[in-house]
Formats: structure tokens, sequence, C-alpha cells
């Protein structure tokens, strides 16, 4: 199959994707459902990669701020930023898209290949609304979330490596921490977020839901969903900041 | 009732389906027979619409399923059952959400009634006590009377079975078999049943299609394939020498040239 052939497959299926729900009440817990599978059950790692990545961001930060010309408080604005505009939009999300990505195509190859696609297709239920569409919108509300959780915890990471390594004065680094801050670059995070949520539930969704063949096949299809979603959540970060930066 | 006619099916230029002409009647088991590959399974996909036929048109109560578009299909569809091969029961749900979810999609019933209908129906394949088991936890047969409890839970009009006896014990492959055809008598449905298992077809089969590589081959009821003449009807269906044998003895006892099983007997002695 090539590029194009899947790409068209791709809009079809986003395509498909909106029709009336059957019934509504269903939708909406199955909305509420993939919510807690994709945000509740990703809070942990996002908790544990957010406080480290911070705090490795401080300490290398300090390490390369060597000039006595250069206020220490100057940390604390690098640690921010480059949480901010970088490590947690896309550092978090490429991270999800390993965790959620691989899950929602797993998910869907495994109903695809145990026939209970064909099953509800049966009973009359458009699979790719009832099975696809609350998994995208599902990652574009909790994913931003996570994202936002990601660079609070980035921050008190770097603030707190930073203060007990004896780097800078806690007072030091809140004072950096409010210098020259930009509300755009939160906006800016958020765009991206939003992006790369919808690029890994739907590339997911996709390999997921058009498996063929049997356990070998599922595998398959969630390792091309983690590599296809990692590799457009690059190429996004990049046109995204070409720009809006 | 569904009417097929000439229904035509290919896969990358290779015909899988050619021409296929039936009429499957309500209140009866009908059986699409044939080896691995003659195309039944693809026929049956096409009759439920999940392959698109290259030519030809199905016809449900003399409504076109084939011009029909996603919405009346839909609609349609919600008259129809089917028992997958492997259950297709939803793994993340117990057996009684399982039968529940259609009655939570399509009606607007109290917990209560759907509750009540759950049990009706788990009562009618005689399960019993597995209402909070998840598919996990039960053996094949019983995934399969759950999946024909969630077939028949909103009252169908139609219902499909894919190899319903595909690894069952015989017992169990006849408890199945006599389970969907006394449903079949009890709602007047209309039953299409996919199989090869030749019990089935023996017990079960008030009209069968035998299809061979793509084609119609033959078409009759249970009484008619002992008297058959198809020599491919026949060595598909008697392979055996043991079922030739016993093709046989039924011809016979048929034609009452043995007196059933109190001649056996005494032979037997």
């Amino acid at each position: 199959m090539n590029i194009f052939t899947e790409l068209g497959r791709f809009i079809l299926m986003l395509k498909d994707m909106f029709s009336k729900p059957e019934n509504m009440k269903m939708y909406w817990k199955e909305f509420m459902h993939q919510c807690v599978e994709i945000g509740i059950r990703s809070l942990g790692i996002v908790i544990i990669i957010s406080v480290f990545m911070g705090a490795v961001s401080a300490l290398q930060t300090a390490y390369q701020l060597v000039s006595p010309l250069i206020p220490l408080s100057t940390i604390a604005q690098i640690v921010r930023d480059t949480v901010i505009l970088e490590f947690s939009p896309t550092l978090v999300c490429i991270v999800l898209a390993g965790v959620v990505g691989s899950k929602i195509a797993g998910e869907l190859g495994n109903m695809r290949v145990s026939e209970q696609i064909d099953a509800l297709e049966i009973m009359g239920i458009n699979t790719r609304t009832y099975l696809v569409l609350p998994k995208i919108l599902a990652a574009m509300v909790t994913i931003p979330m996570l994202v936002i959780i990601s660079a609070v915890l980035g921050i008190l990471g770097g603030k707190l490596a930073a203060v007990a390594t004896g780097i800078v004065s806690s007072s030091q680094f809140e004072k950096g921490l409010f210098q020259y801050f930009k509300p755009f670059n939160v906006f800016f995070a958020l765009i991206k977020s939003y992006s790369f949520a919808f690029l890994i539930s739907s590339i997911s969704s996709f390999y997921g839901y058009y498996v063929s063949g049997g356990a070998l096949e599922i595998g398959r299809a969630s390792t091309k969903s983690v590599v296809v979603s990692c590799i457009m959540i690059l190429l996004m970060d990049y046109v995204l900041s070409a720009l809006l930066l | 009732m569904i009417e097929v006619k000439n229904l035509k099916k290919g896969f990358s230029g290779k015909t899988v389906i050619d021409g296929v002409d039936a009429k499957l009647e309500p209140g009866k088991c009908n059986l699409i027979i044939g080896s691995s590959g003659s195309g039944k399974t693809v026929l049956m996909k096409c009759l439920v619409g999940l392959f698109e036929p290259d030519s030809g048109e199905i016809f449900y109560s003399g409504q076109s399923f084939t011009a029909m578009n996603k919405e009346e299909r839909s609609i349609l569809r919600r008259q129809i059952g089917m028992l997958f091969q492997g259950g297709a029961l939803f793994d993340s749900m117990t057996v009684e959400q399982n039968i529940m979810f259609p009655l939570d999609m399509f009606t607007h019933d109290s917990l209560s009634d759907k509750l009540n209908r759950v049990n009706e129906v788990l009562d009618r394949v005689n399960l019993k006590d597995v209402n909070k088991k998840f598919p996990a936890e039960i053996s094949g047969g019983m995934k399969k009377r759950v999946g024909i409890a969630r077939a028949i839970v909103l009252n169908p009009k139609y219902l499909f079975c894919d190899e319903p006896n595909s690894g069952l014990d015989p017992q169990t492959s006849i408890l199945i078999d006599k389970l969907i055809k006394e449903i079949t008598l009890e709602y007047n449905i209309t039953t299409v049943v996919n199989t090869h298992d030749m019990n089935s077809v023996m017990e079960t089969g008030d009209h069968i299609i035998y299809m061979y590589q793509g084609v119609k081959e033959w078409e009759g009821s249970n009484k008619e394939i002992i008297f058959s003449k198809n020599k491919m009807l026949n060595d598909f269906i008697f392979a055996s020498e043991f079922l030739q044998d016993a093709k046989d003895m039924r011809q016979l006892e048929m034609r009452g040239k043995i007196d059933n099983d109190r001649n056996m007997d005494e032979l037997l002695k």
C-alpha cells in the first residue's frame, strides 16, 4: 500500500467519524471512559518524567552558565522557557505516543482481529464514530491538561533540584521565574499539545482500526503507530515553531 | 425472507462468488456449506454488508439491501443478529454488559427492564450464574451461547451464525445446533448458518446451499442430501467410509428397507 492510499484511507476514516450518534448517552460514557484511560492512567508517567526533566534541565543550565556576568536567576528563566516551550509539550507527547498510542492501536487491533468491530457494525453502529471519535476527543481534552500539569511539575522539579544542590536560592529562582515571562509561550505550548494530541490519537486509531491478520499484525500496528506518531510530532513541532515563533 | 440475485464478488481480480442466487426463508435453518475457500464466508459477509458485492442484489423482505444508504442499512441491521465464529464478545465487558449493550444502544428501557430481558435470554440459552463473569472466564461453548443471547436480545428477524460449532466438542456442538434450531422456530427467524459440521447439516439443515469454487453447486434439504447424486457434494459431505456407511444406512431406513433401531439392536446382538 503506498503512502497516498494510506493517507486517503486516513482522511476517509476521519470523515466517516462524523455521523449522528445512535445513543448520545452511550457515546458520552465511552468518551468519559477514554478520558480516564488516556488522561488519568497516563498521569503517573507524566509526573515522573516532568519532575526529572525539570530537575535535569536546571542542573545542566547551571553547568553551562559559567559567566559571573549572568545573574543566577537566569537559570530559572531558561528552565521555565525550555519546559514550557519544548520539554512539556514535545517530550511528554512523544512519551504519550508510546503509552497511549500503542494502547489505542492494540485495543482497536484486537477488536478488529477478534471480530468485535464487525459485531458492532452488524448491530448498526458506526464504529468509527463510536470507537475512534471518543478517543480523539478524549486525547484532545486530556493531553493539553497533562501538558499543563507537566509544565508546572517540570518547573517545580527544576526549582527543587537547583535549591537542593545550592545552585540558587529559592527566592532567586522565584525572581527569575517571573522575569520576562511571555504568556504567548503558554498559548504556543497549548497549540502544540492540541496538535500532538490529535496526531497521537488519530494515527494510532488508524493503524489499529485497519489491522488485518492476527496477533503479530496487532504488534506491528502498535509499533508502526508509535513510530509514525513520533515522526509526525517532530515534523509538526518544527512547522509550528517556524510559523508561530 | 432474504433473496440473493446473481451475486458476484471478487478480490484482486480473483472471483470468489460467481453469480449466486438463493432464497432464504423464515422459520428455517438455511445452511451454507462448502470446503475452505469455497466462498461461503464471503457470501455471508456480503449478506450482512461487511463486504460490498461487485454486482447482484440482496433483498431483505423485498427491500434492496444493496441499494440502501448507510442510514437505511443501519436501521435494517437492528433486525439482524449475528453469532461470530469466536463469539466476538467485548472483552472489557461482563456477560451481562455484553448482552445489555444492544439494549443500551437502541432502546430507552429502564435498567430493570433491560436486566429482565438479559436474564430472559440467558435463561433461553440455558446459562445461569454467569452474569458477572468476563468472556475470558467462561468456556468456548458458553461464549457461543452468550453470543447467541446477544444476537437475539433485540428480537431480530434475521440470525446469521458463522461456523457456530467450530472449536466445540461434539456434545456442545449438538446443544448449540439444537438451540439455533429451537430459536429459529420459536421466533420465526430467517436463520443463515455457515458451517462444515456434518452433524449440523444432517440435524438442522432445512435448506442447504452447497458452495463449490464460488458457485452454488447444489441446493436442497437434509432429506434430499441423502439421495443426492451430485459427486462433489457427496465427496464433501460423506468424505469418510464411516459417513458413507451412515448415509447408506439412512437411505435404507428412509426407504423402509430396515426398521429403525429395533432391527439394528437385534443385528448388533
